[in-house]
Formats: structure tokens, sequence, C-alpha cells
């Protein structure tokens, strides 16, 4: 192969400060390259992002942002954030809480582990949610939770479907009980929006377990996931734990979860697009052109 | 007592269990066996009692009480066709218009191979979805611990009522403790700051009703009968969508 390996930079956290000098402004490399976890080949950044961060020597599915999913699915421009204002706050006075979520915001550049929005996907409206892995491990706590209950209530409101991406280490234990009831208070949302017979696709990612696998995200007419995610109640550790042995290889992994029942398909996030829309298609979704992006989202706070 | 006091008192060995409870404050138990699609989950009972003379289905999560118990109820960790085998006999009570009765007391849903295997996610997902919506009256009353999503799969009810020295909560202090500070003798800490006794989930709404214990004696189980039969009393006056409307209401508010 002709790579130019001197084209090649591993990619380095970017933790310059604000005004600081950086002393190795000289040496800025044109484009990182990312190493595949799983092939070990290395990849343009550009190429990454292009390829919709799927490795395209072994397929291997990198982790995405929740903003970077919506955007990658949401025809050009074509999405308008909803309830952005709801914020988490420390309900119970958690020690370190606030260091935790100060920080969260930092790395994921988002206020709460779920972004919600209303999109156009190949014309077709919807209202779609990311949990985003860089937010606390997209645990759900109150805001999250009351988030996504919106989404559901928005949708059913104005008569869309809705496409949630799941990804989630589980309930956010910060917010003990109060975090447990949003698993209800989401299916509650999910359940009335199903009852109006409207359509809810569930996309389930690397990783999708605990409280969220244990509610909204299980809980869709079509359920769908990524090639080799973690999906589960418990995770590895806790099961490992608690049989003490080794599970085997690709336990809890989507292909297994398909071959036991609990899965409509696997859909490589390339054909990610295409399959939602052509399920939107299937079910008289309707197509509009020139229809509003909602901006009133007020009459339902 | 300290929060993790509680948390000890709440597991402590003697405590009534859910057969125990069902014993006392129902006549006529006749137990339902199996999910329908898998088997029959020991971790978890239910059937059709009375109370009072009216007909109502009563599920609840049974530990045991001796070793052996302990080991045929999987420790009341329930696996996946416990909680479809409890939404089976909640959607028999909606037909048939009686109400229904939970009795919650786990650690939690059970983390093994076969669990996760048969969709324990999933069985719990649907629990929930479908206990928002079902049309009949449904009382969940915490007697012991109330061990996160598994405790939750059969709680989602027009009311959640605790005895004074059970929990519920999100996580349990220990796992809580060794995920956050890698260190399980935090649990005591843990066990404060996760608000996870009667009073504290009173003061959060999560509960609707504190029910002091009187050592369990035969006083506390007559109060707790008659409670529960004016309950349902009030509850089965209100049509259908009334009812599912003040329930999806209840969890809606706890942001």
């Amino acid at each position: 192969m002709g790579f130019d390996l001197r084209k090649f930079f591993f990619r380095k956290p970017n933790i310059a400060l604000e005004g600081q000098e950086d002393g190795n402004s000289a040496f800025v490399p044109e484009q990182a390259a990312i190493k595949c976890d799983k092939c070990k080949t290395l990849i343009l950044s550009d190429d990454l992002t292009a390829n919709g961060k799927v490795c395209a020597k072994c397929g291997h599915h990198f982790k995405m942002g929740a903003r970077e999913r919506l955007k990658y699915i949401s025809d050009e421009g074509e999405f308008t954030e909803l309830f952005a204002d709801v914020v988490g706050e420390n309900r119970l006075g958690f020690p370190e809480y606030e260091d935790k979520l100060a920080k969260a915001r930092e790395s994921s550049g988002e206020s709460e582990a779920v972004v919600c929005g209303e999109i156009k996907i190949g014309g077709y409206k919807a209202v779609a949610f990311a949990m985003d892995a860089k937010f606390m491990m997209g645990s759900m706590g109150g805001a999250a939770g009351e988030r996504i209950t919106r989404a559901f209530e928005y949708a059913a409101e104005k008569g869309l479907p809705v496409i949630g991406f799941a990804l989630s280490g589980g309930a956010r234990m910060q917010e003990g009980i109060i975090s447990l009831m949003q698993m209800a208070k989401t299916s509650g949302a999910v359940l009335k929006h199903g009852e109006k017979g409207l359509l809810y696709v569930s996309v389930l990612t690397d990783p999708t377990t605990g409280g969220v696998s244990a509610s909204f995200a299980f809980e869709a007419d079509i359920i769908l996931a990524e090639p080799d995610a973690l999906i589960g109640f418990a995770g590895p550790r806790v099961i490992e734990q608690t049989i003490r042995q080794k599970l085997p290889a690709g336990f809890q992994r989507a292909e297994f979860l398909l071959q036991k029942g609990f899965l409509d398909a696997i859909v490589d996030r390339r054909r990610l697009k295409e399959t939602l829309v052509d399920i939107l298609k299937k079910h008289g979704v309707e197509k509009s052109e020139s229809a509003q992006p909602a901006t009133d989202t007020e009459e339902l706070a | 007592m300290t929060a993790y006091e509680i948390v000890m008192k709440s597991r402590e060995k003697g405590r009534p269990t859910a057969l125990k409870y069902i014993e006392k404050i129902t006549e006529n138990f006749f137990e339902l066996h199996g999910d329908r699609k898998f088997g029959d989950d020991k971790s978890i009972v239910g059937g059709i009692a009375e109370i009072n003379g009216r007909p109502v289905t009563v599920i609840g999560i049974e530990k045991g009480e001796t070793t052996n118990e302990k080991v045929y109820r999987n420790f009341g960790q329930p696996r996946p066709e416990g909680y479809r085998k409890a939404l089976r006999l909640m959607k028999q009570a909606e037909k048939f218009r009686r109400p229904v009765l939970c009795f919650v007391d786990t650690p939690g849903a059970y983390p093994g191979i076969d669990a996760e295997e048969r969709g324990q996610a999933e069985a719990i997902a649907v629990s929930i979805r479908d206990m928002m919506g079902l049309k009949t009256p449904i009382l969940a009353v915490v007697i012991g611990e109330g061990g996160s999503g598994g405790a939750l799969g059969i709680a989602v009810a027009d009311e959640v009522w605790i005895t004074e020295t059970a929990t519920y909560s999100v996580i349990s202090p220990e796992a809580c403790a060794s995920i956050l500070w890698k260190n399980k003798d935090k649990a005591k800490d843990a066990a404060q700051h996760l608000k996870l006794t009667a009073a504290d989930l009173k003061e959060l709404k999560a509960v609707d009703r504190v029910i002091a214990e009187e050592d369990f004696g035969d006083e506390f189980f007559e109060k707790l009968k008659n409670d529960i039969s004016s309950f349902f009393d009030g509850k089965s006056k209100l049509d259908a969508d009334e009812l599912t409307k003040q329930r999806y209401d209840r969890f809606r508010n706890i942001k």
C-alpha cells in the first residue's frame, strides 16, 4: 500500500487552554490519523468522518457523539434542537456531582446526556434523540429523562414519528430514586405516543445497558442495533462477579441479541439513513418538503 | 437509625416476605404459574385472592425465609419469565376488572447469563410500559428492598407505599460505593447520599405513603389490609382513562 506514513499523526488530545501559547504551532499535523480499535489500521480522520465513523477495512463502528449522529441522519440543515434548556441539577446534594456534571459538559460540549431535535430525514419529518457517551456515559437522570419524555410528548402532539438512539451505562446514580423514576416516566410517554398510532424506531448503539435498556430503548415498534453494540440489562462485569466466571465471546453483543430474538435487525451505520427512510415510508409517514421546523417549543414546557 | 442501618434492616432475616403478606392480608390465595412462553419463575409469585371479599390479583417478589427457600427463590432476584408472568397476570386482572396488588422485595433483577439471554431488559421495559396503561387500579407496596429496575418492573402503580424500614433505590449502596469510590466500605456514605429511606422517598414523591411497621404484629397486617381495601374502593370508582391519566401524571411530575 502506498501510504506516506509521514502524513499520519496520532491524534493528540486538544488540551490547550485559552490564550495559552502553543509551543508546537510550527508542527501542526494537517490531518490526524486514528487507529482502528479492532483491526489496528490507521485511518485519516477526514476519511473516517466521511465514512460515518466506520472503519472502511473491517467495518468497526467508532463511537459517535449525539449531535453528530442526529446530523448524520438528518437532511442537510434540517435539524432543529429541542429542549436544550432542560438541564440537570444536584437534586440530592450528592457529593462530587456538580464537578462531574461540569466535566461532562466540558468534554461532551453538551448540556445533558441526550440531545433532542426535530429533523427531516429523506424529506420525512421526525423527532429524533441521541445519547452521548462523553456525558457521564449517557447515564439517565432527571433532565435526560425529561428531555426524552418531552420528545415523545412533542411528537405525539405534532403527529410525528420518533427515532431514538440509545446509548447508556444506565441510570445516573447521583440522582438516586429520581433517576430510577425516569424509566417509568419515559415509558409512559412512549406508550402515549404509541397509542396515537405513531411510529417509534429505536436504534441501540454501543453500549445500551441498565435503566435505559430496561425502559424506552426496548419499547419501540422497531428495534435496530449497530453491529457489535453491547446491549443488556446488567453490565458484563456485574454478571461475571455474580456467576464468577468469564462470559462467552460475543455475549450481549448485537449479533447475539438478534439470534436470541430481541432485535428486528442489525444495520450498518452507513446504511442506517436509507433504512430509516424506508421504514418511515412503509408507515405512511407524511413527507413534507416545505414544512417549517418547529420553533415554538414552549407550549409543551 | 442511620440510612445504612435501615438498609440492613430492610434485608434482615425474619422480616416478613411477600408470601407472609399474602397470607396475612388476603384470603383464598390461588397461585397461578408461568409466563406461557418459557417457564415459571420462582422469584415472583402471583395469583388471585380476596381482600375483604373483593377479588384481587396479587403479585409478589418472594425472597424466601430459610436458606433452602432462598436458593429456591433465587434470593428474590427475578428472571425475565418472572416479569412476563407478572404482566400476564396483570392483563388478566385488567380483563376481569380486578385491582392489582404488588409486593416489592428484591435486591434487583437477576444479573445472570440465562436472564440476559432471555431478554431481562426487554421484559422489564415492557412491564413498565404496559403497567402505565393498565386499565385497572394498581397498588405497589415496598416491603423490604426496592432494588432498582428489578423493583420498578412491578411497581408502576397508582400509588406506591413503603413500610418504614424498607428502602427503594436506583442502586445498592455497596455497588454505588464500589463504582464511585472503588471502596465498598463507603456503602454507609452511599446509603445516606442515595436518599433511599422511606422518609426521604416520601419527600422526593417517589412514594405516596409510609406505613408504620409496629413490629409486624397482627395489628400491622390488619390495618394494612383495611388501608389497601379502602384504597381500591376509591380507585375502583374512577373510569379507566382517568385512572391511567392520574398514574401517568404521578410519574410524569418526577423531575
